[in-house]
């Protein structure tokens, strides 16, 4: 187990370091100069090379980017902002902030939207998707699987709309989508956040139904759920025990990846609902040309995915002794 | 004369299909006492497990219609509950799968999968159901089964895994075993310990067996009495040596024609049977093995075609064949003779 976390530890390490990299040079591929763009109206070449200066940017790209990953461990100096301690990621172009506090700021309404959704999802998806699976071929397993499958092609900017609407403007049974820290108001935080939980969870919810029913189909005609069955366990018992633990592998390696992806800013969400997440900071950081916000926005969002995929296979193991970690 | 210890009578097991209904098993009847092994024969989708899934009910009952009458030591089982099919099951009569690493769970330990069954019946603690445990595997035959205990099944090599299947089925002593081609997967020589260690445990408890295999080899090595089938039908039924030595049904001489020799002279050719299995949708008119069988022409009349052959059986001994006792002499004698002890 250590050594697959070593192992696996130092390799996230390499691939966020080649992703930052990719981010570094694509950045600078883009036509427009961020310097030029922060220096105004007029602009002489010597504040221009000021700003370049200012903004740390004056520097060949290698160097650039070298100072950068230095920064991330022994801090930075900048002449106008001051020290930065390390883990530096920067500051930002546009509202001259440090990175990572920006980042710190809205990583909290970006988890909570992924954890309560994913809550939600979670339990309703492999809920029905089991349901679906005993009552196979029944009238419910035909509501379940059609349903679902309208459900997963469904559009957030369109269903989260409809539902603002509908739930909260129409209706008033539900609170307009804000982000409350869960730290000053946890009841706040639940209403806030519940809309947009119920309207990401229905398009995972369907997916979730669709591969539960699938995996549960498959796994309760495997030999050894005969054989469970041959012993004398009861019905129930063999459902759970047996055929549910052949099918979660493959529903928990599903889950691991949407969960990063998810806390990487889920981007059209927050868009839809305006909730300050990281989505909505990679937005602006792009549309802005804010490299530094930009790089660390997208190195948060991949060490997400990174991460939870090395979890995901820890999991896998404890799950089913076939597999060993090396 | 008592009833049976396993008694079978005009089962009828059939499976609605998108394509329409599969009469897998079609009225199949024998009783088995107990210490006694029946061996059922029969080529793939002939009908022997769907028989014995049925025997331990673990046929799906959504598509699956079952009629007839399947008495164990005087209990219905046909129409008996869920409930009291769990308590049977594993318990009174139990089975062995032919592939033991597709039919052991691969996320509990050996030693877990036997404890569940006997605590699950006897109510036993944990310690007193790994004891047991250790005490199935020892018997058995597995070295150090207090430290295999805790192994993984696929840590097990196939003989093991199928020592350990059989441990799992007997650890509660059930007074019925249904072997489902057990030995099918494995190599000669662990088949041959495995079979050994059939008989010991049923010598030493009274087990009856049933054991279903497409191996005729096998039949002659472990069973009693055999049970041919063809079709979802049982076409011939006699004593081990009877079968084997004057079979009364084209498909059973078939079969041994089929079947290899080590006796006598190696360059002999195999003379399979022509065809293949019958479409138990849309099963053959008449006698089942008719469009198969090289004697049909011989009875007049065309009646292999239009009439079902009837079953008699006298003395626990019979075949459905329209062919006459005396054409069976004539017309058999000059196929290989079997041969068994």
């Amino acid at each position: 187990m250590l050594r697959f976390l070593i192992r696996r530890t130092l390799g996230a390490a390499v691939i966020l370091l080649i992703i930052s990299a990719l981010v570094f040079v694509l950045f600078y591929a883009a036509p427009r100069d961020p310097a030029r763009i922060a220096c105004g109206k007029v602009c002489t070449p010597e504040t221009l090379a000021l700003v370049k200066k200012n903004l740390g940017i004056d520097h060949p790209l290698p160097v650039q980017y070298w100072d950068w990953l230095k920064g991330l461990f022994v801090g930075r100096d900048y002449t106008s902002f001051g020290h930065c301690d390390a883990p530096c990621l920067g500051y930002s172009f546009q509202n001259r902030e440090p990175v990572l506090s920006t980042i710190l700021d809205r990583f909290p309404a970006t988890i909570s939207l992924a954890l309560g959704s994913s809550v939600v999802f979670l339990v309703f998806g492999i809920g029905t998707g089991m349901l679906a699976a005993v009552k196979q071929g029944k009238a419910l397993d035909k509501v379940a699987s059609s349903a679902s499958l309208i459900a997963s092609s469904m559009q957030i900017y369109v269903v989260g709309v409809f539902a603002t609407y509908l739930l909260v403007d129409q209706l008033h049974w539900l609170d307009r989508a804000n982000y409350t820290p869960f730290t000053s108001d946890p009841v706040g935080w639940a209403q806030g956040l519940l809309v947009p939980w119920l309207v990401l969870s229905l398009i995972f919810t369907a997916n979730y139904t669709r591969m539960t029913r699938s995996q549960m189909v498959e796994s309760m005609s495997e030999d050894y759920v005969r054989t469970a069955r041959a012993k004398g366990l009861s019905r129930r018992t063999v459902f759970f025990r047996f055929a549910w633990r052949g099918a979660m592998g493959p529903i928990i390696t599903i889950f691991g990846l949407d969960l990063g992806t998810l806390l990487g800013g889920a981007i059209i969400t927050e868009q839809t609902f305006s909730i300050q997440g990281l989505g909505r900071l990679s937005v602006k950081a792009v549309s802005t040309n804010d490299l530094p916000m930009l790089l660390g926005v997208v190195l948060v969002a991949a060490a997400a995915i990174v991460v939870f995929n090395i979890v995901v296979d820890a999991v896998y193991a404890l799950i089913d002794p076939r597999v060993r970690l090396a | 004369m008592s009833t049976p210890f396993l008694s079978v009578r005009d089962l009828r097991v059939h499976f609605s299909t998108h394509d329409g209904v599969v009469k897998a098993v079609d009225g199949l009847s024998f009783d088995l006492e107990k210490g006694r092994t029946l061996g059922i024969v029969g080529e793939s989708g002939s009908g022997k497990s769907v028989t014995n899934m049925a025997i331990l009910g673990l046929h799906d009952p959504r598509n699956t219609t079952m009629d007839g009458e399947i008495l164990l030591d005087g209990k219905e089982l046909i129409t008996a509950g869920e409930r009291e099919l769990e308590e049977l099951r594993g318990n009174k009569m139990s089975m062995i799968f032919q592939d033991a690493l597709a039919s052991l769970s691969p996320y509990h330990t050996i030693g877990a999968q036997i404890a569940e069954t006997y605590r699950k019946h006897t109510g036993a603690s944990k310690k007193e159901a790994r004891a047991r445990a250790v005490e199935m595997l020892r018997r058995v035959g597995i070295p150090q089964p207090d430290i295999r205990v805790d192994d993984y099944p696929h840590q097990f090599s196939g003989g093991m895994r199928q020592r350990a299947m059989i441990a799992m089925a007997l650890v509660c002593d059930p007074e019925l075993l249904i072997a489902d081609e057990p030995t099918t997967a494995l190599d000669v020589t662990v088949q041959a310990q495995i079979m050994d260690l059939l008989k010991d445990l049923q010598q030493e408890f009274g087990t009856a067996i049933i054991f279903i295999t497409h191996d005729l080899g096998v039949i002659a090595d472990i069973a009693d009495d055999v049970l041919v089938m063809y079709g979802g039908r049982c076409v011939e039924k006699g004593s081990k040596k009877e079968v084997l030595n004057t079979p009364e049904h084209p498909y059973t001489l078939g079969l041994l024609g089929s079947m290899p020799s080590l006796d006598g002279p190696v360059d002999v050719p195999l003379s399979p049977i022509p065809g293949a299995p019958p479409s138990l949708l849309n099963p053959p008119s008449g006698c089942r093995f008719h469009p198969r069988c090289s004697f049909a022409e011989q009875v007049p009349g065309g009646l292999c075609s239009t009439e079902r052959p009837t079953l008699e059986i006298t003395d626990g001994r019979g075949s459905a064949c329209h062919l006459t006792p005396g054409q069976k002499r004539e017309l058999f004698a000059d196929h290989a003779p079997a041969r068994t002890n």
